[in-house]
């Protein structure tokens, strides 16, 4: 079973200084793990 | 092309130990979800006295006392490297203590909405008779006093927001409206900090630029907060309630918002202002937020370590005509993140750096400095937000890297050679670019660099209206000179040298 497999939900929090969660969604979207919540937080 | 030039610039602090507590969010927060806490309990043994912030590191690197390059020869942390005897001023500012800030806010408050005690109010006037700055005039505006009931009456029982200095309560700011939320007394508080720091950074601005008062036509104001009322929540405007405790008598002005990123949005408009020849000379402004103070306490505290953001923020920065000196805005490099430049950290540090590079045959080793978020560190890394100037850096690196600019292996030295440490304040607009400012203007007039890029970026998606962020940059360079007035000639003119020339050639005519 992969890490990305059908029954795997995705939680992604990105980070504005780092990678954003719209660039990590763009990442996980080919696999087929649902993407359940996805935001970028500002930590600073 | 005659560009605009950066004729100065100012960098204020302001100690805020009582204000951490009780007006930072995360405070305030806590406070309302868990008010038995053991980090609101532990919160107060972790404040930082006046001495202790006066001789932090980071905070004499603001204000100018140490340069970027005396503060990369400081191993991280900073926090634990104790200097002594250093100095509340510094070439660029000042760090003011709570007590004669406190008074600031009164001395900037027109509606009379902040009531402070008799004997603060006397002790305090004393100490601000020694500030340079605080003119009698200014000084005149703090008035007598009240007494203690009568301001305790106004929090009971008209939820007005208490004022504290070293835990005693010493005033209180009205609300200015029964039921408007934006005319709340926690709302006016926020905005009036921001309003009088914002006035002191102007003062040490205009003390330093040696420049007429009369003669700034425009300030642009770039902080965070908004100042309206509930049928204009964010109406503005702080920069002309700015520009009038600061004696600009000739100047408007107005608000920039872009989160943390509307600093750098600010120089570029107000370059192009002044490069226009819309505005001679357009001051950039903006105070600090209250609600950031403290932010990462939790992990300050978790970790043993003082709470690290114990200071307001402030800055200002004059835009003026070209005078053949100080270094020139390049209105022509300006870098944005569009709606469609999408956020891989490629495409951001593409459009906010290459591509403007791109444009004028530059190449990324051909700004000798890059002022990015430059967060203090000390401040980030406990809380598990990394170096954060240092992650942008080795974005900008990287791309260069990927296009055949640097070798992998020159990646180290380019952070070092073109990077800095951040020394900033997380008080959000405060890092994001702009506190090289005063710093590149300097090695450019000396001569030791030639161009410096400014990025700032904001996180336009907490605001909710939309899941974008932004960031914008631009370069400052040396002054080759201005460039001479290009000569065009007028119809009338054209008229004039035709008629010349036939009268010569009938008077040769007529010889013949």
């Amino acid at each position: 079973m992969s890490l990305f497999s059908a029954d795997r939900k995705v939680i992604i929090i990105g980070d504005r200084d780092g990678i954003p969660g719209p660039a990590i969604e763009e990442c996980v979207k080919p696999t087929p793990a649902e993407i359940v919540f996805s935001a970028t937080e500002c930590f600073v | 092309m005659n560009y605009s030039v950066i004729k100065g610039s100012s960098y204020v602090l302001v100690n805020a130990p009582d204000m951490i507590i009780h007006n930072g969010t995360t405070q305030t927060m806590e406070r309302l979800l868990n008010p038995e806490s053991e980090y609101l309990k532990a919160l107060s043994d972790h404040i930082r006295s006046y001495d202790e912030v006066v001789n932090y590191l980071p905070n004499q690197v603001y204000i100018g006392n140490y340069s970027p390059e005396e503060l990369r020869k400081y191993k991280q942390p900073w926090h634990d490297k104790k200097l002594a005897d250093e100095s509340r001023e510094g070439k660029f500012g000042e760090i003011m203590p709570q007590d004669e800030f406190i008074a600031l806010i009164k001395i900037v408050d027109v509606f009379d909405l902040v009531k402070l005690t008799k004997e603060f109010t006397d002790g305090v006037r004393e100490k601000l008779k020694n500030h340079k700055l605080i003119t009698d005039d200014l000084l005149a505006l703090l008035k007598e006093g009240e007494e203690i009931t009568e301001i305790e009456g106004l929090i009971t029982d008209h939820a007005a927001e208490p004022i504290y200095n070293k835990g005693d309560l010493v005033g209180c700011v009205k609300r200015a409206h029964d039921i408007d939320p934006s005319l709340k007394a926690e709302v006016l508080f926020e905005n009036l900090v921001s309003k009088a720091s914002a006035v002191l950074a102007a003062l040490h601005l205009l003390d330093k630029s040696q420049i007429n008062l009369e003669d700034i036509d425009y300030v642009i104001e770039c902080s965070e907060e908004a100042c309206g009322d509930m049928n204009q929540r964010g109406g503005g405007n702080f920069a002309k309630a700015i520009a009038e405790f600061a004696g600009l008598k000739n100047a408007s002005g107005s608000d920039i918002r872009a989160f943390c990123a509307a600093p750098a949005h600010a120089m570029v408009q107000a370059a192009s202002l002044v490069q226009a020849g819309t505005f001679k000379n357009v001051m950039i402004v903006a105070g600090g937020s209250t609600a950031k103070l403290g932010m990462n306490g939790r992990d300050h505290v978790k970790k043993g370590l003082p709470i690290l953001e114990d200071v307001l923020g402030g800055f200002a920065m004059l835009i003026s005509e070209n005078d053949g000196i100080n270094p020139v805005i390049r209105t022509d490099i300006v870098g944005r993140h569009t709606v469609g430049t999408g956020s891989s950290p490629q495409g951001v540090i593409s459009s906010l750096v290459t591509e403007p590079l791109d444009r004028v045959g530059l190449k990324i080793r051909d700004i000798d400095k890059y002022s990015v978020e430059m967060q203090n560190p000390d401040i980030t890394k406990p809380a598990g937000a990394g170096d954060v100037p240092n992650s942008n850096y080795k974005m900008i690196a990287a791309l260069g890297v990927k296009r055949g600019e640097l070798k992998r292996e020159e990646l180290n030295d380019f952070i070092i050679n073109h990077g800095m440490e951040g020394w900033a304040p997380t008080q959000g607009h405060i890092p994001s670019g702009i506190p090289y400012i005063g710093f590149a203007r300097e090695e450019i007039l000396k001569g030791s660099i030639n161009r410096a890029m400014i990025v700032g970026k904001g996180s336009l998606f907490l605001g909710r209206m939309t899941n974008l962020f932004d960031g914008i940059s631009i370069v400052i360079e040396k002054n080759y000179g201005k460039a001479s007035e290009s000569k065009s000639v007028s119809e009338e003119e054209i008229r004039l040298l035709v008629a010349e020339a036939m009268r010569d050639l009938a008077s040769h005519l007529q010889k013949d």
